[in-house]
């Protein structure tokens, strides 16, 4: 039996939580106050993900930044690589809210989607 | 003179929330004014996660969260000014109030209005503030301003970075270095606890390693036109530096992360009573300051965490704001006292043992809605403790929590059924208990 205890980061209430994994590998969740901290002490120890969170180039505007994320979270262990990807990219205006800016970055499987209209 | 019925001081998550409330609320007659060359405030250069969760049941960026508000005020057809620039606000005839402005277009111009809305924000606590020993190299910035150079405008403060002081903007800007490629070699933070939230520490320290070091401090900072390196040096319980602590760190670059303080030169000038403790106005269930028709939403009232808490204020200032000019066309709003007569016109609202403040720090029951959220901070923190709430010498509620911390607005509701039972209350006490 293991136990791990953690900071739940889905929401800013920031539950301290408590994880057992027993020996059939059964994860037990407690300290949560809803079903989303369950699930990220879960995914905290099988596959940890994260949302990632910058920004790309604008072609030919040099001092604006397009704000972008990970449409979802995306394994911890590509953030790295997915900001590396991201330095390389440069959009055409208008860029609006939601649009895919690239596909499948590092990978994952995961678009990056613009974050903030710019024109 | 342009005349309107409510000018919203600042267009950001709380101006736009507050003339969205006052205009649904049947006050179309607003006009938002705006320094910045958009409207949406801070959220612009927050990009990060974690807005909205409370508002829109889903959790959102900066930027997003913004877009929200302002489609719903370009929606309600709103009217506002982009970079403009509020001078002054003078008391005018029959209670209004008269804003001096200046833009680009229009050079020194005045507004007219029934109702003042005041969502300034607030502004990080500079060097100057600080007293740090040592030159006035560059690098030194606070994480704020470096947060708009990475997030807005593209350009890297530095590339080895220290950053003092643990508030949420630090951490935030700790993990956005680091993913931008510069190495942050500590955070130092003066208290024995963390100003951010607990999420910030895991997602923004923890995930990539940074050191938060607490009860620290920046001693020196070494470097004569650029920033070499800082000395860090641990300090006791009375905050004063520990000698033979001393540690040499190089770095190109110090971020300062420690404090906001709400912007109120302009509520001043107006006459606003400030409250010490939050550097903001104090107000009373109605949002409104001391001088009438004059309300007060967001962080230029007090700071928040959380942006959704913001919107939520800023609606009630704006529905207020719009009763107020609806009931009374400028004159000062008359209370409702029907079978209250028995209950004082105004309950104050007091904060002790712990509880720094409160707002709001009165209530008039013949003006509160049927329930009355007063929101405060603790000054430090406490485990296992528990939140009172006292009617005069009579404690009605003890809410039981796990952690109390200053870096987390804490909030009660109390409902006016509840006020008004209680025949002759004056005070309405809150603090925290074993």
């Amino acid at each position: 039996m293991q136990v791990r205890e953690m900071t739940c980061i889905r929401c800013p209430l920031g539950c301290a939580l408590k994880a057992v994994t027993e020996e059939d590998g059964n994860i037990t969740v407690t300290g949560n106050t809803c079903n989303r901290g369950a699930d990220y002490a879960r995914n905290e120890l099988t596959n940890p993900r994260r949302m990632v969170t910058s920004t790309v180039r604008i072609k030919g505007r040099k001092g604006q930044m397009v704000p972008v994320k990970t449409a979802e979270d995306i394994p911890k262990g590509k953030i790295m690589e997915c900001m590396e990807a991201l330095r390389q990219v440069e959009v055409a205006l208008p860029v609006k809210i939601g649009d895919v800016l690239v596909k499948d970055i590092a990978g994952t499987g995961v678009d990056i989607v613009a974050t903030n209209h710019a024109e | 003179m342009r005349q309107v019925d409510i000018a919203i001081v600042g267009g950001g998550p709380a101006g736009l929330a507050a003339a969205v409330a006052a205009v649904t609320a049947g006050t179309p007659d607003v006009l938002i004014l705006e320094r910045d060359n958009k409207l949406g405030g801070i959220l612009n250069q927050c990009i990060h996660n974690g807005f909205g969760l409370h508002t829109f049941q889903e959790e959102l960026t900066g930027p997003e969260y913004a877009a929200r508000f302002i489609d719903m005020a370009k929606e309600l057809q709103i009217p506002y000014e982009l970079d403009t620039m509020v001078l002054s606000i003078a008391s005018g005839e029959e209670g209004r109030k008269v804003l001096t402005l200046m833009n680009r277009r229009d050079g020194l111009f005045y507004v007219e209005a029934k109702a003042v809305i005041l969502a300034m924000g607030c502004r990080e606590r500079p060097r100057g503030a600080l007293n740090i020993p040592g030159y006035r190299p560059a690098g030194i910035y606070c994480a704020g301003t470096a947060q708009r150079y990475v997030n807005m405008e593209g350009r890297m403060p530095g590339r080895e970075v220290v950053i003092l002081g643990s508030g949420d903007i630090g951490l935030i800007m700790a993990r956005r270095m680091t993913l931008e490629g510069a190495k942050v070699k500590v955070v130092a933070e003066l208290m024995p606890y963390s100003g951010g939230l607990k999420r910030n520490i895991v997602q923004c320290l923890d995930d990539y390693g940074i050191p938060l070091k607490l009860s620290h401090t920046v001693v020196d900072i070494d470097g004569k036109d650029r920033v070499r390196g800082v000395t860090l040096a641990q300090v006791d319980e009375n905050l004063k530096p520990v000698s033979g602590t001393e540690e040499y760190i190089s770095c190109d670059t110090l971020l300062l992360s420690c404090g906001l303080i709400p912007e109120n030169e302009l509520s001043t000038g107006l006459g606003v009573a400030l409250n010490r403790v939050t550097g903001g106005p104090f107000v009373n269930e109605s949002l409104e300051t001391n001088v009438s028709g004059v309300f007060a939403c967001g962080n230029v009232l007090h700071v928040h965490d959380l942006v959704d808490y913001v919107s939520e204020e800023a609606k009630k200032a704006g529905e207020k704001a719009a009763a107020y000019v609806q009931k009374s066309g400028g004159q000062a709003a008359s209370q409702d006292m029907t079978n209250m007569s028995k209950i004082a016109a105004e309950v104050s609202v007091t904060a002790k043992d712990g509880v720094r403040y409160t707002v709001p720090s009165t209530i008039r029951p013949g003006c509160m809605d049927d329930a009355q959220i007063i929101r405060f901070r603790v000054g430090q923190v406490y485990r296992n403790a528990h939140v009172s709430v006292y009617f005069d010498d009579k404690r009605v509620m003890k809410l039981k929590k796990p952690v109390l911390a200053p870096g987390e607005m804490e909030q009660v509701k109390i409902k006016k059924a509840d006020i008004l039972a209680q025949e002759g209350l004056s005070t309405i006490t809150i603090k925290i208990e074993a």
